[in-house]
């Protein structure tokens, strides 16, 4: 296998791997938790290597693991205290963890392998290069068999906890009333963003992390209303992340890794503003189609109000309605001019009267803005 | 006598732990607005997402200046605020939600542009990937002055308008019907939090900014209840782990500055949560195992 397929397939695994607890974490409004853990891991990351004498995965894997279970712990014995806020409580128990492991790094590790800067944004380019070797038998890069491993156990997560996820993610109550420990269910989810972290850690880094499980998953979240639609998004958005982003690397000869994530950022972005249903395009559309339809409801009513009254003349000319109505001058032209186009009004001596339209639609909106009240 | 020798005449070691005091005194004051309303993280934000500003800004000039790079860092963590508050407020994403991608996604985009400045093969790239992890022991009497100069700025706004700001932290709705720009303000506010940012860039990096800002807040809010009170406190405590770490650090070689100066940090708040008068924990307890003695007796 070439080291350009090996890079985009360990990115498409951990974007996998990634989206499936991400989804959750975004829904359940815990996508900080996920950058607290990934970067409050180092130090214990640095503990198995120390006690490994070298780099070693099940070693790094344990460090990491404890870490990360300190690290939820930490933040909700804090929490418990009542002494500090949610979000504070995160922000003094990573920072605190990360400089510890930064410590231990630059103490112990000064000249060794582990670069600081990687623990950042990771070392995906060298994902070929470090292959698994059982009995001197080459089984092919190391990052490959961690990640697809990884996406089997979350696949395998999500799937037979399907029913208990979605209960405990929107209806919290009515889980723990039915018998489900909406607890168990967060630890559960905890550790299984606590160990695909780590295991996404040498190749993509602390911080790139969190933009491969939050990312794709919030654009997901914009696109539709189903659960499954929606984690079935996010790992295709995550997916197409990490391909486009491998050929933008290749093109700038920039941070693969880097890349990856940017381009999930720009799916985001995509998905905020042009999203059919939540997008910001088209709820800018909405609310301008509903400003219009109100508008033209109010005129045609106040119109039907003062109709065959001495004063008719004067209040349906044009300069009255922006006062009567609280309208610019400009709004009233505007509504006026789509009014007639759509044959609601007609001009005759420069005073506005009701089509018999007009006159059907003003009934319509006086007789349901009264059964409102 | 030594240590305080050093502190006097050494040239390198008065700047670093005057540009660290400087910081905490800055972010120790700015933090307790952020922390009070519930914005926390939003250092952190603002600290990753100043990545690519710095990147596009020496791109752009060439130049190492650190005014040029701050003000490209300042510029990126505003388009980040921007879009954080946009997404929060027209989106059904949480605010956790838009935090994560803002700061993530950001950041990459600074890694990218980073390492496509360094493979670029300038020599002269080496000072960026400072802001990465902060290089204290490099500030030179230049970045202290700016420091002083932004941070001087920025307490001096505090100042003006603090009546506004306490306003704004405690019962936001209040102001807005009182007739103040509740959105202006919380623009200038997050504004100087920027400020105090990227000032911390250069001294302890990208990931440890965020607990400068939460850190001594947290800890000044245990001993008091007064907001006057709360934000001289937090000042102090800030320059007090500044200072500290610098001392550690400066003991022994191969001990980062960063990392030093939030570890102290945390001992600070740690010691604040337990034992701080009324609120600490171990008075807690010790009220708590008074009472259930007497109870016993009772029985």
């Amino acid at each position: 296998m070439s080291a350009s397929v090996v890079m985009i397939l360990t990115g498409v695994l951990v974007a996998t791997a990634c989206a499936l607890p991400g989804v959750f974490l975004v829904l359940r409004r815990m996508a900080m938790m996920a950058d607290a853990i990934s970067h409050a891991i180092l130090p214990g990351i640095v503990a198995g290597y120390f006690l490994a004498q070298g780099p070693s995965l099940p070693a790094g894997f344990a460090g990491a693991s404890l870490a990360a279970i300190v690290t939820v712990a930490l933040v909700e014995a804090l929490q418990h205290t009542r002494r500090v806020g949610g979000e504070s409580a995160i922000g003094i128990v990573f920072p605190a963890m990360f400089a510890l492991g930064v410590l231990l790094v630059s103490k112990y590790f000064a000249n060794v392998h582990l670069d600081t800067d990687a623990v950042l944004y990771g070392n995906i380019e060298f994902a070929a290069f470090d292959v698994w070797l059982v009995n001197d038998l080459n089984l092919g890069p190391r990052s490959l068999w961690v990640m697809g491993a990884l996406c089997v156990i979350n696949l395998l997560f999500v799937g037979l906890c399907f029913k208990e996820l979605k209960l405990a993610t929107f209806d919290p109550g009515l889980a723990a009333a039915l018998g489900f420990s909406p607890v168990l269910i967060h630890y559960a989810l905890m550790a299984v963003v606590s160990v695909t972290t780590v295991g996404a850690f040498t190749a993509v880094g602390a911080i790139l992390v969190v933009a491969f499980m939050i990312a794709p998953a919030a654009a997901a979240y914009l696109l539709t209303d189903d659960l499954g639609r929606m984690i079935a998004l996010a790992i295709g958005i995550g997916a197409a992340s990490a391909l486009s982003g491998w050929f933008v690397a290749l093109a700038l000869d920039a941070s693969v890794a880097g890349a990856m994530a940017t381009m999930s950022g720009l799916f985001f972005l995509l998905a905020l503003f042009f999203s059919p249903s939540h997008g910001l395009v088209a709820r800018a559309r909405r609310l301008r189609r509903q400003r219009l339809r109100l508008a033209l409801e109010n005129l045609v009513v106040h119109l039907l109000n003062h109709e065959h009254q001495v004063s008719e003349a004067h209040e349906a000319e044009i300069a009255h309605l922006s006062s009567e109505l609280r309208w610019s001058p400009r709004f009233a032209r505007w509504i006026v001019a789509i009014a007639k186009r759509d044959q609601l009004v007609q001009q005759a001596n420069g005073y506005l009267s009701l089509t018999a339209a007009g006159r059907d639609l003003a009934r319509q909106a006086a007789a349901s803005r009264d059964r409102e009240g | 006598m030594e240590l305080l020798r050093d502190w006097l005449f050494d040239y390198t070691l008065r700047n670093v732990a005057l540009g660290s005091a400087l910081l905490g005194v800055v972010s120790g004051a700015l933090g307790c607005f952020a922390v009070l309303r519930r914005q926390g993280l939003l250092g952190d934000v603002l600290a990753h997402a100043a990545l690519p500003g710095i990147c596009i800004a020496y791109l752009l000039t060439n130049a190492k200046t650190p005014i040029v790079l701050l003000l490209g860092a300042a510029a990126a963590g505003w388009v980040a605020a921007l879009l954080m508050m946009q997404i929060v407020r027209h989106t059904r994403i949480g605010e956790d939600g838009a935090l994560g991608i803002v700061l993530s996604t950001f950041f990459a985009f600074g890694i990218v542009l980073l390492t496509f400045i360094t493979k670029r093969g300038d020599a002269d790239h080496s000072g960026l990937d400072a802001f990465l992890f902060g290089q204290a022991a490099a500030l030179v009497e230049e970045d202290v002055v700016t420091m002083a100069v932004l941070g001087g700025f920025a307490l001096l706004a505090v100042a003006l308008f603090y009546k506004e700001f306490k306003l704004l932290a405690f019962d936001a709705p209040f102001a807005a019907s009182l007739g103040f720009d509740t959105n202006a303000l919380g623009v200038l506010l997050t504004s100087l939090i920027v400020i105090a940012v990227v000032i911390g860039l250069q001294t302890v990096g990208v990931v440890l900014m965020a607990a400068l800002l939460v850190g001594p807040a947290v800890a000044a809010r245990q001993w008091t209840s007064r907001l006057s009170a709360m934000i001289v406190l937090s000042a102090l405590f800030g320059a007090l782990a500044g200072l500290i770490g610098t001392l550690i650090s400066v003991s022994d070689e191969s001990l980062p500055t960063g990392p030093m100066i939030i570890l102290s940090l945390t001992g600070i708040v740690l010691l604040s949560l337990c034992l701080a008068p009324e609120r600490g924990l171990v008075w807690d307890a010790m009220r708590r195992a008074l009472q259930r003695r007497m109870i016993k007796a009772e029985d």
